[in-house]
């Protein structure tokens, strides 16, 4: 077996800056989605702009590999640095268009946990907890998760939600009142899952090269559908690559 | 004029008290005041809550010297090297003591600072509506909107006792400036009772008043200012220093357990007994950390005639 030109971790940082259209006002988290923006800028998104709930925006990343939203190279040529209120407070004026986030575990309507796992008044494990990933998943309009895709962590039900996806499915995250946004798109080590139908369950959107549709199957909790025109994950193309291997100069990915 | 500087010391045992709120990562993942954690955790203050959005190790190491009954917070942990072990261990095991958390978002706690600095008897957002954040914090409230008829969360005031803020320069008098990403230090500063400053540098009053703009809360909100070369170390400090990535790498792996996080303590904390000795204990690693690069703003004209 040939040696594939591109890493688990670079395909889904391709498939994440896909996510991204140009001109998007869009919050990254850190690491990967990071990078997924530099590959965005330099492809199919050359003004799209990019917030940190630190107090920051950008209109690229920063050149180098960053610890935190807050190191000196990330304020280096900000297009803005403000306060938290201030850049998060786009969230719930309507202004952002996707936001990035993990979590530790998700559910079939894309709730995400990272908070407890177990019951949160005697939990068995404490999570950091949302930073402002549930500002995200609430206010975006539209949020993608990036997670690794294993069962225990794609769960019929995550035993808190942190982050709102589709709720309970259907229109209960209208009924909870929000006013917009859930689920964009789950983006793992796997495939992609998107919601679909009337309950807005995650169905298999694509299922990345080397993966099989049982492979995804057998890796999530619950009984995954697939989405009418499920396929493979579109292999990165020579200009997404060439855009990574320049916004990842170190490597960090490969 | 009168003078706001004093010491580290001094400041933490005149004003903070057992049992207070206090806010030590305003900055979020910048400017955190580490020295100031150091003092409280050596004063051996009790029954402390934490509040901020995020609290990077410098709240799991107040947790796990016992100094912290009760987090207020979005985020506890380890920024760049994962979960808080001393969180862990309070929250799932008691140890060394139980404490209690109250749940936000980011975006929530920053609005309660917001609420408490400003006056606001509370906030009404949608932000957090579905999370279970309502449900695990119970002092955030379900509403109907009086306007549309559609469901709300209140989220009420915080007024912290004390706020420390690590800023690049601060005057005698109070007056800093602070640049690069604020975080919630504005809130916290205009919210607390009792705001003290761990200044990088002390500089003439005249080099704060010739950029009024660069001041986030004005020096009449502040009760002391403590000259702490570097205290913010091992988090970043905009234009001053770099972050110290490898000192939270080994906290991660030292806070594993108790033994390893106390012996931790006492050769961080206890054993270097001051900031200056805190200094010199990292020795050349400081020089290595200091950011040498010049980049500076353009000067902005508050000329008048």
């Amino acid at each position: 077996m040939s040696q594939a030109p591109y890493s688990t971790q670079e395909l889904m940082i391709i498939a994440t800056a896909r996510e991204i259209a140009n001109r998007e006002v869009v919050f990254i988290g850190m690491r990967l989605p990071i990078t997924a923006f530099g590959v965005a800028t330099l492809t199919r998104a050359p003004d799209a702009i990019g917030l940190f709930e630190v107090g920051l925006a950008r209109r690229q990343p920063a050149l180098g590999t960053l610890q935190t939203m807050s190191d000196p190279l990330n304020q280096l040529g900000a297009a803005w640095a403000s306060g938290l209120l201030q850049v998060m407070g786009t969230l719930p004026g309507g202004r952002v268009d996707a936001g990035f986030i993990g979590g530790a575990e998700i559910d079939r309507f894309g709730n995400v946990n990272s908070s407890y796992i177990g019951d949160w008044r005697k939990p068995k494990v404490k999570l950091p907890g949302s930073g402002g990933a549930a500002d995200i998943a609430g206010m975006a309009k539209r949020m993608v998760v990036i997670m690794n895709h294993e069962k225990h962590r794609f769960v019929e039900r995550v035993s808190y939600i942190t982050s709102p996806g589709g709720l309970a499915g259907g229109d209960s995250r209208s009924r909870a009142g929000l006013p917009w946004g859930g689920v964009g798109a789950v983006i793992t080590d796997r495939a992609i899952l998107r919601p679909f139908g009337p309950e807005r369950e995650l169905h298999l959107a694509s299922y990345h090269p080397g993966h099989s549709i049982a492979d995804v199957c057998d890796h999530t909790g619950w009984n995954l559908k697939l989405l009418p025109d499920c396929a493979p994950t579109p292999e990165p193309t020579a200009a997404e690559i060439e855009a990574l291997h320049r916004v990842d100069r170190d490597g960090f990915w490969r | 004029m009168s003078t706001k500087l004093t010491t580290l010391a001094e400041a933490v045992r005149t004003l903070v008290r057992d049992g207070d709120q206090v806010v030590l990562g305003a900055g979020l993942e910048q400017a955190i005041p580490f020295a100031a954690a150091h003092e409280i955790i050596r004063q051996g203050k009790r029954n402390l809550t934490s509040v901020a959005p995020i609290s990077d190790m410098v709240g799991d190491m107040l947790i796990g010297a016992g100094c912290i009954a009760k987090v207020v917070g979005a985020w506890m942990g380890n920024v760049s090297a994962g979960l808080g072990h001393n969180y862990r261990r309070a929250v799932e095991q008691g140890l060394p003591h139980p404490i209690a958390i109250e749940d936000y978002s980011n975006f929530t706690l920053a609005l309660a600072l917001w609420a408490g600095a400003y006056g606001a008897p509370y906030v009404p957002v949608r932000t957090i509506l579905g999370s279970d954040i309502m449900a695990s914090n119970p002092k955030i409230l379900k509403a109907e909107d009086p306007y549309t008829k559609t469901p709300i969360a209140l989220i009420p005031p915080l007024r912290p006792d004390v706020a420390f803020l690590s800023v690049q320069r601060a005057a005698a008098n109070g007056d800093s400036h602070v640049w690069g990403n604020l975080g919630v230090m504005q809130e916290a500063g205009m919210a607390a009772e009792r705001v003290i400053l761990l200044a990088d540098q002390i500089v003439a009053s005249e080099v704060i008043a010739s950029d009024p703009n660069r001041v986030i809360v004005p020096g009449f909100r502040v009760a002391a200012v403590v000259h702490t070369p570097c205290g913010q170390h091992p988090s970043p400090l905009a234009g001053h220093w770099k972050r110290d990535g490898d000192f939270f790498t080994d906290y991660h792996r030292l806070s594993r357990e108790p033994e390893s996080f106390q012996a931790w303590l006492k050769e961080w904390v206890f054993e270097p007994g001051s900031p200056e000795g805190y200094l010199a204990k990292l020795g050349r690693r400081v020089e290595a950390l200091r950011i040498r690069e010049q980049a500076l703003s353009v000067p902005a004209n508050y000329g008048a005639s």
